[in-house]
């Protein structure tokens, strides 16, 4: 229990817990301390330098890409060629006939309209449920079309940094909490539903559906924030999407699970990450177990998956081993 | 953009000869960053009060729009009435309008509603009832009202003909005409009219008694008419789209309703 609210209050800002063996199992100590023997530190250095020539693997980039790319096609064939799959945007439509309701921009109109309405309620509970089950966070690296042009943002800062031609500026994790408290009171404050003004996300989505509008500008200006100053800082200091679709994520039986047995602790997953605060489990004698379930800002992107040399990073259904 | 040595050695506030630790410094950046960014986040989103609150940019909703203030809140800004509108009428706000980006509204000379669906497709479509549910007729609707501005224009007036293609033949609007077919609407650019006194508005006006023609003279030495809008009318616009003077005799006050006259 005490894992579960870490992770939502890490989520929602705190910095990682600092190592602290009383916490630990007894196994994973003994591992620990295995591990900082000099043999085994030769042994890993030696893997590490033998690493170096290893091309990361994109198979989950890859299929996040198609993902993207497939959520979002479906609603301009659905209206274009009226075939009525997936009628709507991503802020709420019909799939095939069934209302689905983003939870964000669901919560935003109940906070500003202030009424009951059963087809939001319908909408909202059904998407709630198909998240839940295939991982929260999901939604931002598997169907948010904001994160893929982000993504695109992301490579073009990073080789300008690694030019030397910029640097990075870090802002506090809190900032989203704040702002998603702000932009919740003033949707009830107000009765509008403020932050659909600026989410990108809804932008995106329309644009790609109705044609290109002028919001596009908007969107575009955070992406050149995200190159020049600030690495991916949309995804990962402001967007109250994200939050929400975090606390999906929190009890979703799909997570990232951590094996501390194999790691080499280089921090590969860190560097690829979009929320690396998850993965201080992975620093040389942080985990508290053997296995380690990553938290609930975790994205599901596989990014770390695909980077990690031994491994230790996977993806897992939890109770699917049992139930099968 | 790489001014951050400069701000690591910049002399600290003499007040206080406090020495900060530089990570206390960098945690210092970090959040006066933080604030600002957020607060420039905060800042742009409301931005979007000034075109609702001032009404710069008034919209003619698509039928049973409730109020406007609640229509901005209850609408999810997803365009499935867009999508689902027969002639295709429905488009959705910019940038420009604010809290009103991403909610649907109609150009009525550009395209009007023509109630060609019959069954008002874009209430049943809505999925948080921002167009309400509460309306299943056309003649339930209540999108404002059309008013006579410019009647020295009409052709009525003098007892004119029209004949040939309202705005000629690029315009592509849609019309159902019934006569012609029940339910695929006809391109109005490629639609040959001819009356003999042309009464476009009111022939094709969809609302039984919303519109009539009233002659201007009692006696009989001159011939001429003009449109009168009774408490009937629903403000769909489409006697807006079809009125073939330029700029159009009518205009749509959005939102008016009959008690406000």
């Amino acid at each position: 229990m005490s894992g579960f609210v870490n992770s939502l209050s890490v989520m929602l800002g705190a910095k990682p817990l600092a190592m602290d063996t009383k916490r630990q199992s007894e196994e994973v100590r003994q591992l620990h301390k295995d591990k900082r023997s000099p043999e085994a530190i030769a042994e890993r250095n030696q893997a590490m330098l033998d690493e170096e020539h290893m091309k990361p693997k994109n198979k989950w980039l890859i299929r996040r890409w198609i993902s993207i790319f497939l959520v979002n096609i479906i609603f301009v064939i659905s209206f274009y060629f009226d075939v009525q799959l997936v009628e709507g945007a991503l802020t709420a439509s019909r799939v095939i006939g069934f209302h689905f309701a983003d939870l964000n921009s669901a919560i935003q109109v109940m906070l500003a309209h202030k009424a009951f309405l059963i087809n939001l309620v319908i909408g909202f509970v059904t998407v709630f449920v198909l998240w839940w089950l295939v991982g929260g966070r999901s939604f931002c690296s598997w169907a948010c079309p904001y994160h893929l042009v982000s993504e695109w943002a992301e490579m073009a800062h990073l080789w300008l940094r690694a030019r030397k031609y910029i640097k990075n500026r870090e802002l506090h994790r809190g900032t989203r909490t704040v702002l998603y408290v702000i932009f919740s009171l003033l949707a009830l404050v107000t009765g509008y539903t403020v932050f659909e003004a600026i989410s990108p996300v809804g932008i995106l989505s329309r644009a790609i559906i109705y044609g290109p509008t002028l919001a596009l500008i908007w969107v575009a200006g955070l992406l050149v924030v995200e190159i020049f100053f600030s690495r991916r800082f949309w995804c990962r200091y402001i967007c109250p999407i994200g939050v929400t679709y975090a606390f999906v994520g929190s009890i979703s039986p799909v997570q990232i699970k951590y094996d501390a047995v194999e790691c080499h602790h280089d921090g590969a997953c860190r560097r690829v990450c979009l929320v690396p605060h998850v993965l201080e489990t992975t620093k040389m004698g942080y985990a508290d177990d053997m296995e380690v379930s990553i938290g609930a800002d975790c994205t599901r992107c596989g990014m770390c998956v695909d980077v990690c040399p031994t491994g230790s990073l996977a993806f897992e259904v939890k109770g699917l081993k049992s139930l099968l | 953009m790489s001014d951050s040595k400069k701000t690591d050695k910049a002399p600290e506030k003499k007040k206080k000869p406090k020495k900060l630790s530089k990570n206390q410094r960098k945690a210092r950046r970090e959040f006066m960053r933080s604030v600002a960014i957020g607060g420039g986040v905060v800042g742009a989103s409301l931005l979007g009060f000034f075109p609702v609150e001032k009404n710069w940019n008034p919209r003619l909703r698509p039928p049973g729009a409730i109020d406007e203030k609640d229509f901005l809140a209850a609408c999810i800004k997803c365009g499935q009435c867009v999508q689902v509108c027969p002639v295709e009428a429905i488009f959705l706000g910019d940038l420009d309008e604010g809290f009103g980006i991403g909610a649907p509204y109609i150009d009525s000379r550009a395209q009007a509603c023509d109630f060609s669906c019959d069954a008002l497709q874009c209430i049943l479509a809505c999925p948080t009832e921002a167009l309400t549910h509460k309306i299943d007729k056309k003649e339930q609707v209540r999108m404002g009202l059309a008013r006579v501005v410019r009647p020295n224009a009409c052709l009525a007036k003098e007892a004119k003909p029209f004949k040939g293609t309202i705005r000629g033949p690029d315009y592509n609007g849609l019309m159902r005409i019934t006569e012609i077919d029940r339910w695929v609407p006809v391109k109005l650019g490629e639609h040959e009219f001819d009356r003999t006194v042309c009464d476009l508005c009111v022939k094709y006006c969809p609302i039984p008694g919303a519109l009539d023609l009233e002659p201007l003279y009692e006696n009989a030495s001159r011939d001429g008419w003009l449109p009168v809008v009774d408490k009937e009318c629903v403000g769909c616009g489409l006697c807006d789209m079809v009125c073939p003077v330029e700029p159009s005799v009518f205009t749509i006050d959005e939102r008016k309703t009959w008690s406000d006259t």
